[in-house]
């Protein structure tokens, strides 16, 4: 047998101390409340899966999970493409690569409140500009009475916040691409278009794959920017999942609210391992390679 | 398949201040296996994007077949180029990283086929045609690179930028022989940029040495080793290089250190070496005559270190306040620290003006 020191265990013990208050504990009493009816001052009752029939049962979850899907599906559809766009457009040296380096990165550095904030004053139906610069235009804008300007306007906020994050990894990315590629495909006569498909995605793949994980765990559990904006409204318009588990949580639904939120955990997990798969095996060679 | 010509070409990266390629006026004949040699940073590679479009030099003109494509995209010019490190099209595979320059130019379908098989064959891919490039080691990705260039009917030359950097010895061997081979068969024009010497002399049978970014010479790689045109060149070619001397002339020879060479008699009415004048002086290790015995005209010196090289032995020596080296057979009795006599057969001293006048070849003899 090989003897292996076992010394390292130890060095773990801070981190497992940290973790255990902040994820692990927490994670538990979830879990527990999931399986029991909790009421603050009553004794706890074993439901066994009932709280998580009822998940599915009434269609609170499952309308925001569909509008949850959406959201994402759209905000990715519009940032990635977006921001590779961005990221092609930026200088590569110079002053001028660090004005645009500084003023894209920009909307990083805001609070996620605040970036809310912003936006609820640049489109409240009383106070702010948006409405008023629709209104010349014939268009009568209202966040809480409209729900797809309140739609359009979670968007577009959530897409001026993160295309920066995509196209600054874009732009890392495309910097690291070696010049006798570009050289190679112009001497062989491609356009401009087959170049980027054959030398610059590919090569941009790794750095996609982060982007587009990072911001569909992101997109899926958004809450601050539409709670500010639209506080999920008109009626539950925009209401995304973790929106819908708070508002269950301050219904002191405790038991209901734990089931979901769980559920919820399983999905993003699931859906992350599938993108990271496909994503990472896309165009290495790993999958069947077509005819030629 | 066609002429190149370069004339007056000099590039500047930095708005004139400081130039990478000097006025050079070269030319490649039609069919020729050809080598640019040259140290790191010596412009090599800056020439060779000028012939391929890549770059557009800042002043001069090129032209293919006589006509000036100064102004013309690598696409227009069809140059074809194969780089330092591989370069393939990773997500396709072997068949179409290969047919990828002739679909560019929208070739018919039955005759991309016939040209991809035919460039696999050649170059002994067409077991990997369905693989992915990407999964490929370097040798063959270089042959995809090298198939990309050939492939298509209207290729005017190839040109290599040191393309065996990263490739194995053995495999080094195996693909420079493929080139041979490939430039006799299609009789391309091939431009190849090395700083490696063994490289250039075994592909090439027309080699340009340049420096600082000027070409010093062209010529044979026989005429590069007994006729170098500049004292640059003696030293790059050749290991070790050739033994590089100041000197000054006098009336009826040179002056070396603390030795005296005497000069052929017609340098008295000859015009290129003046009396007074400082010159350097020339000989390659191989034609360094040493002996044990004192001869009239030889002058003493010290052996520092004997060094074995393949089949013979090269000596560095120390003399007369001279540092030189001189190759010997490999079963030659010399030791280290012995002291012998040294001469430079007279045929085979090359004289140059001195640094400050530019290191030019001078015509001339020393005497017998």
């Amino acid at each position: 047998m090989k003897q292996v020191n076992q010394r390292a265990w130890f060095f773990l013990i801070p981190a497992l101390i940290v973790m255990s208050v902040n994820a692990f504990i927490a994670f538990m009493t979830v879990i527990n409340y999931s399986f029991i009816d909790k009421l603050p001052g009553l004794p706890s009752l074993w439901l066994g899966l009932e709280n998580y029939r009822g998940v599915w049962q009434d269609n609170i979850f499952p309308s925001a999970l569909r509008r949850q899907f959406i959201f994402s599906f759209v905000v990715l559809a519009i940032q990635v493409p977006l921001g590779i766009l961005v990221a092609l457009g930026m200088p590569k040296r110079g002053i001028g690569a660090t004005i645009s380096l500084i003023t894209i990165g920009l909307p990083l550095l805001i609070p996620w409140q605040v970036v809310g904030i912003i936006w609820r004053a640049y489109t409240r139906a009383d106070l702010g500009f948006v409405p008023v610069i629709l209104s010349w235009f014939n268009y009568s804008y209202d966040t809480g009475l409209n729900p797809f300007d309140a739609w359009v306007t979670i968007v577009v906020m959530d897409v001026w916040h993160w295309t920066p994050l995509i196209a600054l990894l874009c732009y890392s990315g495309l910097n690291a691409i070696p010049d006798a590629y570009f050289q190679a495909a112009r001497i062989d006569g491609a356009s401009r278009w087959k170049t980027f498909w054959v030398v610059t995605l590919p090569r941009l793949r790794s750095v996609l794959t982060i982007g587009i994980l990072l911001r569909f765990m992101d997109s899926f559990r958004i809450y601050i920017e539409p709670f500010m904006v639209t506080g999920g409204g008109p009626g539950t318009a925009t209401s995304f999942l973790s929106d819908t588990v708070v508002r269950e949580a301050r219904a002191f639904n405790f038991g209901p609210a734990a089931a979901m939120s769980l559920v919820y955990f399983y999905i993003i997990l699931v859906i992350s391992y599938v993108f990271f798969q496909v994503l990472t095996n896309v165009g290495t060679g790993n999958e069947p390679v077509q005819e030629a | 398949m066609a002429t190149v010509e370069l004339v007056n070409v000099a590039h500047s990266y930095d708005g004139s201040k400081t130039y990478a390629v000097k006025d050079i006026n070269l030319s490649w004949q039609d069919g020729v296996a050809s080598a640019l040699l040259g140290p790191s940073g010596c412009g090599k590679t800056t020439l060779l994007k000028i012939i391929s479009g890549l770059l557009k030099p800042s002043e001069g003109k090129v032209l293919i077949d006589g006509q000036d494509v100064t102004a013309q995209s690598p696409r227009e010019r069809n140059v074809a180029q194969v780089f330092q490190f591989p370069v393939v099209y990773e997500t396709l595979n072997v068949y179409n990283n290969l047919a990828f320059p002739l679909r560019n130019r929208g070739v018919d379908k039955a005759e991309v086929d016939r040209s991809v098989r035919a460039v696999a064959e050649m170059l002994e891919l067409t077991p990997y045609l369905k693989k992915r490039a990407n999964r490929l080691g370097a040798a063959e990705k270089q042959r995809i690179s090298m198939g990309r260039g050939i492939v298509r009917s209207d290729t005017t030359a190839v040109l290599f930028d040191e393309p065996l950097t990263i490739i194995d010895p053995q495999q080094k061997w195996h693909l420079r022989r493929k080139l041979k081979e490939l430039h006799q068969r299609l009789n391309l024009t091939m431009i190849y940029v090395t700083h490696d010497q063994h490289e250039a002399l075994t592909f090439a049978d027309q080699v340009t040495v340049m420096d600082a970014g000027e070409a010093l010479q062209t010529a044979s790689p026989e005429e590069l080793h007994h006729q170098p045109a500049a004292p640059f060149v003696g030293y790059f070619i050749g290991s070790p290089g050739m033994n590089l001397f100041d000197g000054k002339a006098l009336d009826g020879g040179i002056q070396l250190a603390d030795t005296h060479l005497p000069l052929a008699p017609d340098l008295a009415e000859g015009n290129s070496v003046q009396v007074g004048n400082s010159v350097q002086v020339g000989i390659r290790p191989e034609y360094v005559q040493v002996s044990r015995d004192a001869h009239e005209g030889w002058f003493p010196a010290t052996i520092t270190r004997t060094m074995l090289t393949g089949n013979a032995l090269m000596l560095e020596l120390t003399g007369e306040n001279l540092q030189l080296k001189a190759i010997v057979p490999e079963e030659s009795p010399l030791q280290a620290g012995e002291t012998i006599y040294v001469h430079f057969p007279h045929d085979k001293v090359l004289l140059y003006s001195s640094r400050q006048d530019g290191g030019k070849r001078l015509e001339t003899q020393v005497a017998a």
